[in-house]
């Protein structure tokens, strides 16, 4: 039995001095199952996760307490990522017909500020300034462009592609596109990445409603059908955030094996995509993930950027909505707002940043905090 | 003069640091771990004994802290008086990489491959007038 998507739901991310994490979960589900024509009572199970905001099972205070199974996530910025590939499993195994997945937040401004313990570190690493994931991004893209040639106009050029993608989204939180230089000029915050080169953390929701392909236009018109979801962890000797010492040898990432496990299960390749979100917490990090998810080698990124083959019209067009940079990041929305622009993608409901040629194949990539990494492979 | 001790036992050799960061090896697979740990990342074994990993290596990648972090960042500075500080992997003998604050926080200070050495900064004061240390790493002098 396949998984279809039939309905999407999304509390624009960015600020909402209004509503708690929680409120902002439960209208992305009220929009999700509005999308789908149903409602609440109608879901057999859900799946959702927040970091900073509370158990997603409260969500159940809001929406009504009809009893469903409500199996709350955490994964880090993996979060939408495990709960989707739950809902595909529960699906895929037969035990439910319809459900939920969700995820929501809304994290303090600056920097996140994680505790040591958390992440089975002693307090000494905190205390003396090496826990923050700004400076891993920073570490891992100063590596990459020295073994790999990538250059600082590179990085540059993914600034502005995502802001220029987030000024036709309507939804965005940066709508407005930045020139050159002013992404040039800005405050630099962990070299090599300045200001506008980082994504920052942020609030909202987004909410799907999942059910057997078989029953999927009962829902919605143009269901779109979740060929795989796979999530996997750090391999010994991949280059991962909150790593006090790193084994000699410099392994695949999680997301190597994550994406590779999904082209082979959805029995599509790589040359097959229309549409990618990969995560893009940073510039390096949309640069290193088109890589390692398999779409061009290491280096020849360079190539791709200068030729805008990642914009809205280029030959795989990636982060179509402005991806998390002009999004920002509600660590437990964030993997599920990458499925929702798929679906749009896929559905032709994109509006200004529709992906022309009525796309087939969607991908999607999410990377997080220790080293974990979700791939979605979808179609219409 | 105050009394200083490590503001974390056990990273590196106290009271003589010249020796430098301490480890732990897997005795079944030989792999190196910073922290020591008493099981093995490498092949799950739990046969592991303590490694002196030396002071010196060579710099693997780097970047600067420009901003003061929020906690649970712990020292002395105030916002006024916080300094940008490096933060870089160091590539040891043994191969290991062991993420270090470094001394030098300019781009034009550091270059991927550079001979590092390390030394010991206060981290802060504790309650007892005592100097907190850690470790960190900076520029090798090129003398021998």
């Amino acid at each position: 039995m396949d998984v279809a998507i039939v309905g999407v739901g999304l509390h624009p991310f960015g600020r909402t001095a209004s509503m708690s994490g929680l409120e902002q979960g439960a209208a992305a589900v009220r929009s999700a199952l509005a999308d789908a024509g149903t409602d609440f009572k109608a879901m057999q199970f859900a799946f959702g996760g927040s970091q900073d905001s509370g158990n997603a099972d409260s969500l159940v205070n809001l929406l009504g307490l009809t009893g469903l199974q409500f199996t709350n996530v955490a994964n880090g910025c993996a979060t939408g990522g495990s709960s989707l590939n739950a809902a595909y499993s529960a699906i895929k195994s037969g035990q439910y017909d319809v459900g939920l997945v969700v995820g929501f937040d809304k994290h303090a401004r600056g920097a996140f500020n994680p505790k040591p313990k958390d992440w089975g570190l002693d307090d000494w690493y905190g205390e003396t300034g090496l826990m923050l994931t700004t400076q891993y991004f920073g570490m891992k893209i100063q590596r990459y462009m020295h073994d790999h040639g990538i250059s600082r106009e590179t990085l540059i050029r993914v600034a502005e592609k995502a802001y220029r993608n987030g000024s036709l989204t309507p939804t965005a939180w940066r709508k407005t596109a930045l020139s050159w230089e002013e992404i040039d000029n800005a405050p630099m915050v962990s070299e090599p990445l300045n200001k506008y080169m980082f994504c920052s953390p942020a609030e909202g929701g987004c909410a799907l409603v999942v059910c057997r392909s078989d029953i999927a236009h009962r829902f919605h018109p143009k269901p779109i059908y979740l060929k795989t979801a796979v999530v996997r962890s750090r391999n010994y000797g991949s280059f991962e955030v909150f790593s006090p010492s790193q084994p000699p040898e410099v392994a695949d990432s999680p997301t190597v094996n994550a994406s590779t496990a999904a082209f082979e299960l959805a029995g599509v390749g790589p040359g097959d995509i229309d549409v990618a979100q990969l995560q893009d917490t940073e510039v390096g990090a949309e640069i290193m993930h088109m890589a390692e998810n398999g779409f061009c080698a290491h280096g020849e990124q360079e190539q791709w950027l200068a030729e805008g083959a990642t914009d809205i019209n280029g030959r795989l067009p990636v982060n179509t909505d402005g991806g998390c940079l002009a999004n920002g990041e509600p660590v437990g929305a964030s993997g599920l707002r990458q499925v929702h622009e798929i679906c749009i993608q896929l559905r032709g409901d994109a509006g200004e940043r529709q992906v022309a040629g009525e796309p087939q194949v969607g991908y999607t990539h999410v990377y997080g905090a220790p080293g974990i990494s979700g791939v979605n492979i979808l179609t219409r | 003069m105050s009394e200083a001790k490590p503001l974390h036992e056990g990273l590196f050799t106290w009271p003589d640091p010249a020796a430098g960061l301490i480890g732990s090896r897997c005795l079944d697979c030989g792999e190196h771990a910073f922290p020591a740990q008493s099981s093995c990342r490498a092949c799950s074994g739990q046969n592991t004994a303590p490694a002196n990993l030396g002071s010196e290596g060579t710099l693997w990648t780097w970047t600067i802290q420009s901003f003061m972090p929020k906690a649970p960042y712990d020292t002395d500075e105030t916002p006024e008086t916080f300094t940008p500080y490096g933060v870089g992997y160091i590539e040891l003998a043994c191969g290991l990489k062991v993420e270090s604050r470094l001394r030098e926080n300019t781009p034009e200070q550091l270059r991927i491959g550079m001979p590092m050495t390390m030394e010991l900064i206060t981290v802060r004061q504790n309650g007892d007038g005592e100097e907190l240390l850690t470790f960190q790493f900076c520029a090798a002098k090129e003398s021998h």
